[in-house]
């Protein structure tokens, strides 16, 4: 029987122990490839206990495929991924006491009650039996959904079922919740609903969060994140650092004749511009003095100006030369492809 | 043995909630894999229970074969019966089998449907042994089909056959047999199947056959070679043989009337014991939900 590398850090070791304390997740030189389709090439990152870590990409950009692996339901091809001190290609059953998962499609039964869904899972996952009744109300308490335990998951809302998912995976009191694109497919509204319930469980349990996302502004709730794309991870660091390492500001104009415009730009100030989102962006170190300068300028005519502090997008941006929209508009068939491959498989097991 | 153990302090303001629920997942045991498999069963007679509908139209293709079929073909047959003996009695084992063939299958092919919707997943990351998984499933698909062999069962008078306490234990026991090797049979093809379309096709490509050549609806004696080897085969006969034994044997009617409509399946001339028959069903079933356990170990 092996001793557990507790995460609550009681266990006294070696300096290697110590570090693995600390870093509640692990990943070194991680790699998946499904046939030819490299969906991850090598990435390294720690997460450490207690943090609220995000994976921001564009669609297929490998952010499912690292939470399957970490999950174990799918072995990398090469790397390792230690979960709560445990690998996840050896140490599965460890592993998966030690998370709880929500995915981006539902898996509840719609047949069953929530109340009935989340026995089962109690059952599935061997929660002492005194505890299940009281953690079962507790966890659905928190997300507000008591009142309506006995109805069948059929009747709930998209929202009410995230919501319910987000309790059951934390019902067997698991050291990290991975949430995999837990907004995705749902409305504004609901999103800020789900991130209230989020941040108010990071407040009451000692919790470790993994979570993927492509939207920009959910990824300003984590306290470090890592962009991906293309299976790598392009830029890894809190939220404030990364907007710092931009450094510019963003402008996008509207203007008469785009392209006439971009060439302007180039021969009168040597910038670099691009449409993007249907306007002329480009970057400069301080936007608001640069506006006069603009409209002095330009040969084309100005329809609109906006200026922008450094925001994630930027920061997506300048790591990965477009906008996360862009890059999913434009990632082409071959992307959704992988995309859909990722969905198959994630089915498959 | 390390047992992880994980505080949870509520927020003050979670109301009248325990002050501390302390919920510690148990290192994997056998206690820990039969409550995992006995959710998985329970799971199956909660949806059985809840949807009505489909215990109703699983018992109208019996009903039709043993009352329209029966019923019409009984002028022709029943020359061939021995005085006293309806041709819906002769049918009636076969017919009960078929009962429970649907509702096995269709139970199983909730895994595929699982899959599809995601449910699987979530059963799949669970700490728990895929063989619990797998027998749980394969109990909850047993029952169900059993308690759809039951509903039919009560209908035995109809075909004249007796109410006989020994008798109808015998056939539950058979029954529950038979639906257990026949949702081994379906957790096994839905281990690689993933689409349900493709599933429900292949199945009922399957099941028919199995169903015909099972001697479900005639004797197994003096059909021609080529029948009589596809009959063997067919491993729905190896039951359906004893259902019958066990109808006819509490009919009153001379030795000679039970050679003729209930015959030993012999091969090749050699009668194949009961207990055989009966067991060679279950040793199917073992193995296949054993193939079936080993889909499900395989990570991608």
């Amino acid at each position: 029987m092996d001793t557990h590398a507790d995460t609550n850090g009681a266990a006294a070791g070696a300096g290697a122990a110590a570090a693995a304390q600390q870093a509640v997740i692990s990943v070194s030189g991680l790699t998946k490839e499904y046939g030819d389709v490299k969906a991850v090439r090598g990435i390294d990152f720690e997460v450490a206990r207690g943090e609220t870590f995000g994976f921001l990409g564009p669609n297929g950009a490998g952010k499912t495929t690292t939470i399957k692996i970490l999950c174990t339901l799918a072995n990398a091809t090469s790397g390792t991924a230690l979960v709560a001190g445990h690998d996840a290609r050896t140490e599965r059953d460890a592993v998966r006491r030690n998370i709880g998962l929500v995915f981006q499609d539902t898996t509840l039964d719609s047949y069953l009650t929530a109340e009935q869904n989340l026995r089962f899972h109690a059952e599935l996952y061997g929660v002492p039996k005194a505890a299940v009744q009281p953690r079962m109300r507790q966890v659905m308490d928190m997300v507000g959904l008591w009142d309506r335990k006995d109805s069948l998951v059929s009747t709930y809302s998209g929202g009410m079922q995230r919501r319910l998912e987000i309790a059951r995976g934390l019902l067997h009191a698991p050291h990290v919740l991975f949430l995999d694109e837990p907004t995705v497919g749902l409305d504004p509204q609901t999103r800020s609903s789900i991130w209230a319930y989020i941040n108010d469980l990071k407040r009451r349990e000692d919790i470790t969060i993994f979570l993927t996302t492509h939207y920009m502004d959910e990824a300003e709730n984590c306290d470090r994140i890592a962009i991906i794309d293309h299976g790598k991870i392009v830029a890894i660091d809190t939220p404030e650092e990364l907007k710092a390492s931009v450094g510019k500001d963003r402008v996008q104009i509207q203007t008469a004749d785009d392209t006439k415009a971009i060439a302007a730009l180039k021969e009168t100030f040597g910038i670099d511009a691009a449409v993007h989102e249907g306007a002329v962006t480009f970057s400069v170190a301080s936007g608001e003095q640069f506006v006069p300068r603009l409209f002095a300028e330009l040969p084309v005519p100005i329809r609109s100006v906006s200026v922008s502090r450094p925001s994630l997008d930027d920061v997506f941006m300048s790591y990965t030369g477009s906008t996360i929209r862009d890059a999913e508009a434009s990632g082409g068939d071959a992307m959704r492809a992988m995309a859909q491959r990722f969905r198959a498989g994630m089915g498959r097991r | 043995m390390a047992t992880q153990t994980t505080d949870v302090t509520p927020a003050p303001d979670a109301g009248l909630l325990v002050e501390e629920i302390r919920v510690a997942v148990p290192e994997r045991g056998l206690r820990h894999d039969l409550r995992a498999a006995g959710i998985v069963w329970r799971r199956e007679l909660i949806r059985f229970r809840t949807d009505r509908l489909r215990a109703i139209t699983s018992l109208i293709q019996p009903v039709l074969f043993l009352f329209i079929l029966g019923t019409g073909l009984s002028a022709l047959a029943g020359r061939g019966m021995p005085p006293g003996i309806s041709f819906k009695t002769f049918i009636y084992p076969g017919v009960l089998a078929m009962s429970v063939l649907f509702t096995a299958i269709f139970s199983s092919a909730s895994i595929v449907w699982d899959r599809e919707f995601g449910f699987l997943r979530e059963i799949l990351v669970a700490p728990v042994s895929r063989a619990a998984i797998v027998v749980g499933k394969c109990l909850g698909g047993a029952t169900i089909a059993t308690f759809q062999g039951i509903i039919f069962l009560i209908l035995a008078g109809f075909a004249h056959v007796p109410y006989n306490p020994l008798l109808i234990l015998t056939l539950i026991g058979e029954l529950l047999l038979l639906s257990f090797t026949l949702t081994a049979f379906g957790v096994m093809m839905a281990a690689r199947i993933k689409q349900f379309q493709a599933f429900m096709a292949l199945t009922q490509m399957l099941v028919m056959p199995l169903f015909f050549l099972s001697g479900a609806l005639y004797p197994l004696a003096g059909l021609p070679a080529w029948l009589s080897v596809l009959t063997r085969i067919d491993p729905l006969t190896y039951i359906v043989g004893p259902m019958r034994h066990a109808v006819f044997s509490h009919l009153a009617m001379p030795a000679s009337f039970q050679q003729q409509l209930a015959p030993a399946i012999t091969w090749d001339g050699w009668a194949v014991p009961l207990g055989l028959s009966v067991g060679l069903v279950a040793a199917m079933g073992l193995g296949m939900m054993a193939v079936a356990i080993a889909e499900f170990r395989k990570t991608e």
